[in-house]
């Protein structure tokens, strides 16, 4: 939460009515919940119990999450699961530069925001306008995620335990749609679409000739070699697994000519 | 135990890509490309994992009811599911079409 002097500004009623807040609590709530997926998934990978809890506490990045367990559940080493989530990862640096620059936590506070930097709480601050409120934002909606994503990780950790025969519940076919459903925000307008599209096909085509997991590097090496040599929007595909500001935005998302980052104004009364 | 470690170091660096944008001086995030190769990799990687997970087989392609899963999300995503229907629809899919016989 507002961690400086603004103590005045903690009472719980007050608190409640800053939409940044809200935002934030909502966007907990739904982000938490598909930890369950992952703990599930992860331990129907071939991770037990405690190694599906460190890639949540320790790692907290979805996105990567579900990378390590992807290329663990297709035959993959240790290395190329470890590439996958770490090539993932890049984009919370970019994510902690903005932070840094709307925020400037410091002491203590710049390691455990560091920690908590990830899609959500970033697009959650950013969307708002008022320091005060980026502030509130970013806390709640790192904070909650963190606390309800462990949660629901542990709670899909035993279940997925408790399945026996992975492929009879189509848990396989779950972690298709995991991938798919972590893109699908990320393709809004034709360059992102066609960036897919070629790693996409880049993939298919290295997976007869490489082992498993390297297939994904591959895509990876030519992602970053379309970003280095074309000139597009800079903020391509960093978007946030559920957008906190949906509803403002919602008749754009179909929208070819794409909508920014910029354009989130959240609800500032 | 070998796996153990990959992982802890997975989570080490993903920590330091956090930490590094604490770190480095804001006139790096002017600099447009670092955050547009940071955007075309994290689609690209992506849209391979859920190819990957979606066909492949070790090193051999192969179609399956994992492409009913495929589709099931698409369409899910399309009428805007949250997240953890589309998950859902995916398994639902795939577990359905080995039940009709088709693995």
């Amino acid at each position: 939460m507002g961690l400086d002097s603004d103590a005045a500004e903690l009472a719980p009623v007050k608190i409640l009515q800053s939409p940044a807040v809200r935002i934030g609590l909502s966007i907990s709530i739904a982000t938490g919940l598909y930890g369950v997926s992952f703990g599930a998934l992860s331990v129907t990978s071939g991770l037990d119990f405690w190694q599906t809890m460190a890639l949540s506490l320790l790692l907290f990045s979805g996105g990567s999450q579900f990378a390590f367990i992807g290329v663990v559940a297709g035959g993959g080493s240790g290395v190329a699961a470890m590439g996958a989530a770490t090539l993932l990862g890049m984009r919370n640096g970019i994510y902690g530069m903005q932070i840094n620059a709307l925020l400037q936590p410091r002491g203590w506070r710049r390691f455990a925001a560091a920690h908590v930097t990830i899609d959500e709480s970033t697009a959650t601050s950013t969307g708002q306008t008022d320091p005060l409120e980026q502030k509130r934002g970013f806390w709640t909606a790192g904070l909650g995620i963190f606390v309800l994503w462990n949660l629901f990780t542990a709670v899909g950790a035993l279940a997925g335990a408790a399945l026996g025969d992975p492929k009879q519940w189509g848990l396989d076919g779950a972690a298709v749609a995991a991938f798919l459903g972590l893109l699908w925000p990320r393709l809004k307008g034709r360059e992102p679409v066609a960036i897919a599209v070629v790693c996409a096909l880049a993939t298919v085509l290295a997976v007869p000739f490489v082992p498993p997991g390297v297939p994904i590097l591959v895509a990876a090496l030519v992602a970053a070699g379309i970003g280095w040599f074309s000139h597009g929007r800079s903020d391509e595909g960093l978007e946030p697994d559920v957008d906190p500001y949906a509803e403002n935005h919602v008749h754009h998302h179909h929208d070819p000519a794409g909508d920014h980052r910029g354009d989130r104004t959240g609800d500032d009364a | 135990m070998n796996l153990w470690m990959w992982l802890l170091l997975s989570c080490l660096l993903a920590y330091a890509w956090k930490l590094l944008g604490y770190l480095v001086p804001a006139s790096l995030l002017r600099d447009p490309r670092m955050s547009r190769i940071a955007g075309t990799m994290t689609i690209g990687l992506l849209a391979s994992l859920t190819v990957v997970n979606a066909v492949a087989s070790g090193q051999s392609l192969v179609l399956d009811a994992r492409l009913g899963a495929l589709a099931a999300a698409g369409i899910a995503l399309w009428f805007r599911a949250p997240f953890l229907v589309v998950v859902i629809a995916g398994a639902a899919a795939a577990a359905g079409l080995r039940l009709l016989g088709w693995d």
